[in-house]
């Protein structure tokens, strides 16, 4: 499930780390890894289809190709359309669902990294999250027992992230300076 | 969210002595909806709550409360309204505890110059309402912390308010008891077409609610914001 | 053991900011108490030391006469009284070298020296001084009476010295002061008086002290349970709580110990029933002061333990005990049947005789008074639990006295005693007044009287009464009285005058010198004046000397206006009886004054005494009240006033604790939209309910108090309901004073900044 939350958002996530210059891909991994990567570092080829996806997408370009053989000469640059991207990538409130911590971190890195309101983006996702549990509060009143269970289950999950959320948001002043250091 | 909104505050600004506790706050309530105020310690929640009820006057900024302006008003008459259209449910430490269970429901209607037999009468159905008619001869220090949120419940209701105004009205209680008062709540709201605003730092206790407001450092963060 | 007391003991002092205002607050409503207990302790002391140096400066001879010598003096009283303060006025002549000095002098003044107090010293100064200037016939003032030689700062007192003084009208001394000293104690009424006197205020101030050992009460009982959570068992917390309080009580004493040093400075300022006091003589009695220095920690333990009883001091916080155990009736009944029990006896008319009967009144009243401190929190719950719901200020003060009534009710025990104690001293004053309050004399014929002894000046006397200012007239005659030779003890006045003196008693027709009169009244009921005849004998004066009533003796009607009222007399004119033959050769001069002169008394006191020192001037009084009496009378409500004042502020410093401590319940109230005037009437209510019980207990307890004390004094029982209003609403006024101070801090507390979580 983790890896395919990550193929979906690694695109945006490339987009967001070029915003602040242009990288080789052998970068691009190196800085993912070090932030994002935990203890899985992304395959080379991982990174150089999604390169070249961005690429073919015109989200992308070539900054220039240094002299050498191999791809890890080439630098990339973000296009104007890439920048959009990356926007409304981070504007958009993740389904809420357990175990979405991994994009919203990254996510948050990334408009911290961007110089986004990062605290617009964990409102919009609190808001996210708050109508979920409504409408599980709504079902839970009206099911029985059994749906009064089920909704708890997932409404005391959501909870823990809507915290974390509140949490992180009180921490986004340390955040801002560990990342820009 | 349609025609005009039962209370409104817009641009507040309070201080108590140097601290500031609300700096440009506003907000819109509509009759008969359930919006919770979320937002950390310290943040503004209640001082904003506090305002909205016209218990405490705002340095800055207007509160309307049904067409009129609370703040202009004289200290009877703000009470007065607390009196008739505001029902309160707060923490802990608001039943008076020489009085009985019943006697400390039927206090606003007392206020009111509601003789005390009938007061008291239209109290203890409140009470059954809230499932805690078995308490009404008990005074609070003998009731069960749920037993006694679920009277001050009754008593924010028993004058069938146009608002009622709750602040963390589950702090002290565990999620089972918490929840109940929710539902007891928030039901006897909704039948009796009172707004409810909803002080909480309680993600859980905010899924009752129609819709939320955040406050953070004193101000309201508007959601609908584009990017 | 030892270590948990002084651990508390250090709570007392070093508890931070909070724990030392607590402290502060208890020692110095103890020290109150204590200042007033000591002050108390002093007064048999302080009116001992000023008998002492009464008897010490004493002219009293007893035994043979001495023969004058050269270690003897002649000394004599000089009797007058400025404005309404009487004057310690002495004539005093040495007759030799050795002769003794009185306490307080350095040295006898000779003629034409006077030495003065300090207190005549400043007035002779003072604009008012030429009044009383002349009565020291122009002596020199050459010293001041020292302080041994005073009853108290405020005396006005003098020695004159004399070379004319004889031994006829003065005592010859050889020495100063009673050599054996004549103690008078009190007599048995008066011991009763001051024994219920004290009881009366010191009752309240115990009631006081207790009170104040329990300011800050409850946030001290919180901070046990914080120790009871780190594992401090109910006896630890006991002994800690001990230790505290006996440190605040301690601190206290000493607080008290120095209001009373700095109070007693003040002493000497104050003058009090005619007694003024050195601040040295207010010295209280040592055993007094042991007894207090033990009694008041002890109290203040006491006191601390019993409220502890109340509550359950949990390692989660205080609570009060469910129900308040159910008061028993019988031992609260038990005190004032015994009291009542031992007052009866002597109620039967037997009176105060002997002094166990003392003791016995005195128990007997100390009991039915306590019986009433008693008897009130059973009372206060029996009404309170009968109290049905009324509006919302008054249910929340009912309900709040339902759950909790003792505090109130030890205060209110205060009032009462106070309240009762002093209806009944008031009926016996009242009635004692009354029955010492003599006829007053008829002032609209003279209003003061001029008598001289063993003088022949009359005419020059009369001469100078006359021209003194403010004075409208004067009739003056030698006068002795006259008996049949064998009549009864029925006498009449022999007065000897000038015609014109003698025509003021009587319509004389005609009148030359050597005539003499016989005046019989219209309503005369006189044997002897009717038995007496021109030509008979009569027996004048003491030594019953023997004259005839000259032949041809008129007899002439009383005169109705005259300088006294219309009497039976022998008139004589001087011809005819020789007032230099007279053996006391006492004369009477009735002076009138011109109205609305205030100082006229005082001029005619300075003439006489310039000229006559020994002569004695009495102003007549239309009312003559007992000064003594309105002045006790004054004192004890000066006394209630105080006690009263510091039962108010204890009740105030409660009622402030309570409101604190309920301050988000007071916020809350007022958020539901509670006006405050509700709020603000049921800290009335609950102030005013108890009071009430206690009031109309103290008026019961205080009238039959009164009703018995008079049995005892066999006064005739009347009711002083004067006595009754002014006791009851002076507890009255204590209690409204305490709410009215109570209000602004429920209008602060009721602020919405209440409702802020700390």
């Amino acid at each position: 499930m983790m890896c395919i939350v990550l193929s979906m958002s690694l695109g945006q996530t490339f987009l967001g780390l070029l915003e602040s210059g242009p990288r080789h891909g052998y970068d691009l991994k190196r800085t993912y890894d070090d932030r994002f990567g935990n203890a899985r570092p992304l395959h080379y080829g991982q990174v150089y289809a999604t390169l070249s996806r961005l690429l073919k997408d015109g989200l992308v370009e070539l900054d220039g190709v240094e002299p050498g053989e191999g791809p890890e000469r080439k630098r990339y640059a973000i296009t104007s359309a890439g920048v959009t991207d990356v926007g409304r990538w981070l504007g958009t409130p993740e389904k809420p669902e357990p175990y979405l911590q991994n994009t919203l971190y990254t996510k948050i890195v990334l408009a911290v990294l961007t110089g986004r309101p990062a605290a617009d983006l964990l409102d919009v996702q609190r808001a996210e999250h708050l109508r979920l549990m409504r409408e599980l509060t709504r079902r839970k009143a009206e099911g029985d027992l059994a749906e009064q269970l089920i909704c708890d289950h997932a409404l005391f999950h959501l909870e823990a992230d809507l915290r974390w959320l509140e949490l992180t948001s009180a921490r986004l002043d340390d955040l801002a300076a560990r990342v820009r250091s | 969210m349609t025609g005009s909104p039962l209370l409104v505050a817009a641009d507040l600004h309070k201080s108590y002595g140097p601290t500031p506790a609300l700096e440009g706050a506003s907000l819109a309530v509509w009759a008969g909806e359930v919006v919770a105020i979320m937002g950390p310690s310290g943040s503004g929640k209640s001082t904003l709550l506090h305002c909205l009820a016209g218990i405490v006057v705002p340095d800055s900024g207007q509160v309307r409360y049904d067409g009129r302006e609370l703040s202009g008003m004289p200290d009877a008459a703000r009470s007065a309204l607390r009196r008739t259209r505001f029902g309160f449910v707060f923490q802990f430490g608001q039943l008076v505890p020489e009085l009985t269970c019943v006697e400390n429901v039927a206090l606003p209607l007392r206020l009111e110059r509601v003789p005390r037999r009938e007061a008291e009468r239209r109290a203890a159905q409140w009470l059954d309402r809230l499932e805690v008619g078995d308490v009404a001869g008990k005074r609070p220090g003998e009731v069960s912390g749920g037993q006694g949120q679920r009277v001050a419940v009754a008593r924010a209701l028993v004058t069938t308010p146009q608002v009622v105004f709750a602040d963390e009205p589950t702090g002290a209680l565990d999620s089972l008891n918490g929840e109940r008062v929710m539902r007891l709540l928030t039901a006897a709201a909704r039948e009796t077409g009172a707004a409810v605003v909803l002080v909480t730092h309680e993600p859980r206790v905010a899924g009752y609610s129609d819709r939320e407001v955040v406050v953070r450092d004193g101000r309201t963060r508007d959601l609908e914001r584009t990017w | 053991m030892v270590s948990e007391v002084l651990l508390g003991a250090r709570f007392a002092v070093a508890g931070g900011r909070d724990g030392w205002t607590r402290t502060l607050f208890t020692a110095v409503g103890v020290g109150v108490g204590v200042a007033l207990l000591l002050l108390a302790a002093s007064v048999p002391g302080a009116l001992q030391s000023r008998e002492q140096r009464g008897q010490a400066r004493a002219g009293f001879h007893a035994g043979d006469v001495l023969p004058a010598g050269p270690g003897t003096v002649l000394i004599a009283s000089v009797v007058t009284t400025f404005r309404d303060q009487e004057v310690y006025g002495n004539l005093v002549r040495a007759e030799g070298p050795d002769a003794p000095v009185p306490p307080g002098l350095v040295a006898l003044p000779r003629a034409g020296e006077a030495v003065v107090s300090p207190a005549l010293r400043d007035l002779l100064d003072s604009p008012e001084g030429p009044l009383f200037a002349p009565r020291l016939g122009g002596a020199r003032v050459t010293g001041v009476i020292g302080d041994e030689g005073l009853l108290g700062p405020g005396e006005l007192a003098f020695y004159l010295g004399s070379d004319t003084l004889g031994s006829g009208r003065a005592v010859r001394l050889d020495r100063f002061g009673e050599p054996q000293p004549a103690h008078e104690p009190f007599g048995p009424m008066l011991t009763l008086l001051i024994v219920i006197i004290f009881v009366v205020l010191l009752l309240p101030i115990t009631v006081f002290i207790g009170a104040a050992v329990r300011f800050g009460g409850e946030r001290r009982d919180r901070r046990l349970a914080a120790l009871r959570l780190i594992g401090a068992d109910r006896r630890m917390t006991r002994r800690i709580a001990t230790g505290e309080t006996a440190v605040a009580a301690l601190l206290g004493l000493a607080a008290g110990g120095l209001l009373f040093l700095a109070g007693r400075a003040l002493v000497p300022l104050v003058t009090l029933w005619d007694i003024s006091l050195y601040a040295g003589d207010v010295r209280p009695w040592p055993p007094l002061v042991v007894a207090i220095a033990l009694a008041v920690p002890a109290l203040a333990v006491v006191v601390n333990l019993a409220a502890l009883r109340g509550v359950a001091v949990e390692p989660l916080g205080v609570t009060r005990r469910g129900v308040p155990p159910r008061r028993r009736i019988w031992w609260r009944l038990l005190l004032p049947a015994t009291g009542l029990a031992l007052l009866a006896p002597m109620a039967g008319g037997g009176g105060v005789a002997a002094a166990p009967a003392e003791y016995q009144a005195a128990a007997g009243t100390v009991l039915v008074l306590v019986g009433a401190v008693a008897l009130l929190p059973w009372l206060i719950d029996l009404l309170v639990r009968r109290l049905g719901a009324g509006p919302v200020g008054w249910q929340l003060a009912v309900r709040r006295l339902q759950l909790d009534s003792a505090t109130s009710a030890r205060l209110v025990g205060g009032i009462a005693v106070a309240v009762a104690g002093t209806i009944g001293l008031q009926m016996l004053f009242a009635a004692v007044e009354n029955r010492s309050r003599t006829a007053g004399d008829d002032v609209t014929r003279a209003q003061a009287i001029v008598r001289t002894f063993g003088r022949t000046d009359l005419p020059e006397s009369l001469a100078r009464l006359r021209g003194t200012p403010g004075v409208a007239g004067a009739v003056g005659t030698y006068e002795i009285a006259a008996a049949l030779p064998r009549g009864g003890p029925d006498r009449l006045q022999l007065l000897v005058g000038d015609c014109a003196e003698l025509a003021a008693f009587a319509d004389l027709g005609r009148c030359a010198d050597g005539d003499t009169f016989l005046v019989r009244s219209a309503e005369s009921g006189s044997v002897t004046a009717s038995q007496l005849r021109p030509g008979g004998r009569v027996a004048l004066g003491d030594d019953g000397r023997p004259w005839t009533v000259p032949t041809g003796a008129r007899r002439v009607p009383a005169r109705a206006q005259g300088p006294v009222a219309p009497r039976d007399a022998i008139l004589a004119t001087p011809g005819a009886l020789d007032p230099g033959t007279l053996p006391e050769r006492e004369t009477a001069t009735f002076v009138r004054f011109v109205p609305g002169d205030p100082d006229a008394l005082e001029r005619v006191r300075s003439t006489v005494l310039a000229a006559d020192p020994l002569a004695q001037v009495a102003a007549l009084t239309p009312v003559r009240e007992s000064n003594r009496f309105a002045s006790i009378r004054r004192g004890l409500y000066l006394g209630i006033v105080v006690t009263l004042l510091l039962i108010a502020s204890s009740m105030l410093v409660g009622v402030l604790e309570q409101l604190r401590e309920r301050r988000r319940l007071l916020a809350m109230l007022v958020a539901l939209g509670t006006p405050r005037r509700s709020l603000g009437l049921s800290v009335l209510w609950q102030t005013v309910l108890p009071v009430l019980v206690g009031l109309v207990l103290a008026v019961g307890f205080g009238l039959g108090l009164g009703v018995v004390l008079l049995r005892i004094a066999v006064v005739r029982v009347t009711i002083s309901w004067a006595a009754v209003g002014w006791s009851a609403g002076l507890g009255a006024a204590a209690v409204l004073l305490t709410t009215a101070l109570s209000l602004p801090a429920l209008w602060r507390l009721t602020r919405p900044d209440g409702l802020r979580t700390e």
